[in-house]
């Protein structure tokens, strides 16, 4: 395509959101139009199809692309409900060693020729499945929590992304609790931001309604009711170059609980 | 209700320093640490110049030559020791 972006999400850290974010970040943007494939780099740790709940349709992986087994377009899987968007999946029976970075640069060569925006879900961890998932990205998404361990390997995983000479890369701070941060007990958005020096691309609250919508298979963007599906909303209208603002997280009102009272939310 | 109990809390607790500011602050000294770090390419490439720029005013012993990050609580330092054979007249 024209214009086509491949970013990598990556966090250090294991278990901050990577997956989540890449799933929902994908409906965003195909929502709004744009030709979107999602690329599970998580090889050996299947997750991505969980998430998109399209893990029964399966047939092909990205280790079969790489070494010729198949087609690209016999690996791809099109979204049951967007037809905008695809899932490259990761091979759940192989190591990352399966895969080398040049490889992941032809396979991301391939893929800008039929999409707008590829965003790669990056393994935890600064090994092997690191280097290759950043291999050839443009653009790099940071996601942390606003926990002491999580901030710190985001600070290594920025330098390791700048001395890959990708430029610029933007932060996402997932699963803030306002009431947390209000009692001091948690560190806020302005700390986190102080302390790591980058670009702030958006704030995920922690939400109840991520974990029943991973346990239906339906990524909470489609939620119209759940604050971290607007969250995401938000996030994925700014990655395609639109000025949005913060929303504000402190506490819904009784208006806000009242609506989801009646919204059945 | 909630601000009263954190109120109560607060008078009980002396010393209250709020957790996030700890954890701020053990952040921002274990990150002074984290990148303080210089890959051994840099450091023989740092090493090389070093001794370019040294070299057109001393005579020294580049076999001696240490330079190394020093790291104190909340400090770094590049401490380099340079034996000096002799000077060079201007
Ligand atoms: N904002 C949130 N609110 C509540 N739960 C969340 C939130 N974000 C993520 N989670 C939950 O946290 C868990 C880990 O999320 P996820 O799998 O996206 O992380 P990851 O960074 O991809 O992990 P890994 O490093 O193992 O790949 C999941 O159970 C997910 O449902
Ligand atoms: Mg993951």
């Amino acid at each position: 395509m024209e214009s086509s972006q491949v970013i990598v999400i990556t966090s250090g850290k294991g278990g901050v959101g990577k997956t989540t974010s890449t799933a929902n970040l994908g409906h965003g943007l195909a929502e709004q139009g744009y030709k979107v494939c999602l690329v599970d780099a998580d090889i050996g740790l299947r997750n991505l199809d969980v998430v998109m709940g399209l893990e029964n349709r399966i047939v092909y992986d990205l280790v079969d692309v790489v070494e010729g087994n198949c087609k690209l377009r016999n690996a791809l899987i099109k979204d049951k409900r967007n037809e905008n968007l695809y899932l490259l999946p990761a091979a759940q029976t192989r190591d990352k060693d399966a895969v080398q970075p040049e490889q992941m640069i032809e396979l991301n060569r391939q893929l800008r020729e039929q999409f707008q925006y590829i965003l790669i879900d990056c393994p935890a961890g600064i090994e092997r499945g690191f280097k290759n998932a950043i291999a050839g990205a443009d653009a790099a998404i940071i996601v942390t929590t606003p926990e002491v361990s999580a901030v710190r390997d985001a600070d290594r995983i920025i330098g390791l992304i700048e001395a890959a000479e990708i430029p610029a890369p933007k932060l996402i701070i997932n699963r803030l609790r306002p009431d947390m941060v209000k009692k001091g007990d948690m560190m806020d958005i302005d700390d986190v931001i102080e302390i790591l020096a980058i670009d702030l691309l958006g704030v995920v609250p922690d939400d109840e309604s991520i974990i029943v919508s991973t346990n239906r298979g339906e990524p909470v963007i489609l939620d119209k009711h759940s604050r971290a599906g607007q969250a995401y909303r938000n996030i994925s209208r700014r990655i395609a170059g639109e000025d949005v603002p913060l929303m504000d997280l402190s506490s819904p009102g009784l208006l806000e609980k009242l609506r989801r009272l009646v919204g059945g939310k | 209700m909630g601000a009263l109990i954190d109120f109560v809390n607060k008078l009980l607790n002396k010393d209250d320093v709020p957790s996030k500011d700890l954890a701020k602050e053990r952040l921002r000294l274990v990150l002074v640490h984290d990148r303080a770090t210089l890959s051994p390419e840099l450091l023989m490439t740092l090493k090389e110049e070093l001794i370019n720029v040294l070299t057109k005013y001393l005579e020294i012993d580049v076999a001696g030559l240490e330079v190394n990050l020093d790291r104190a609580d909340d400090t770094v330092a590049l401490v380099a020791n340079i034996p000096v054979k002799s000077v060079r007249r201007a």
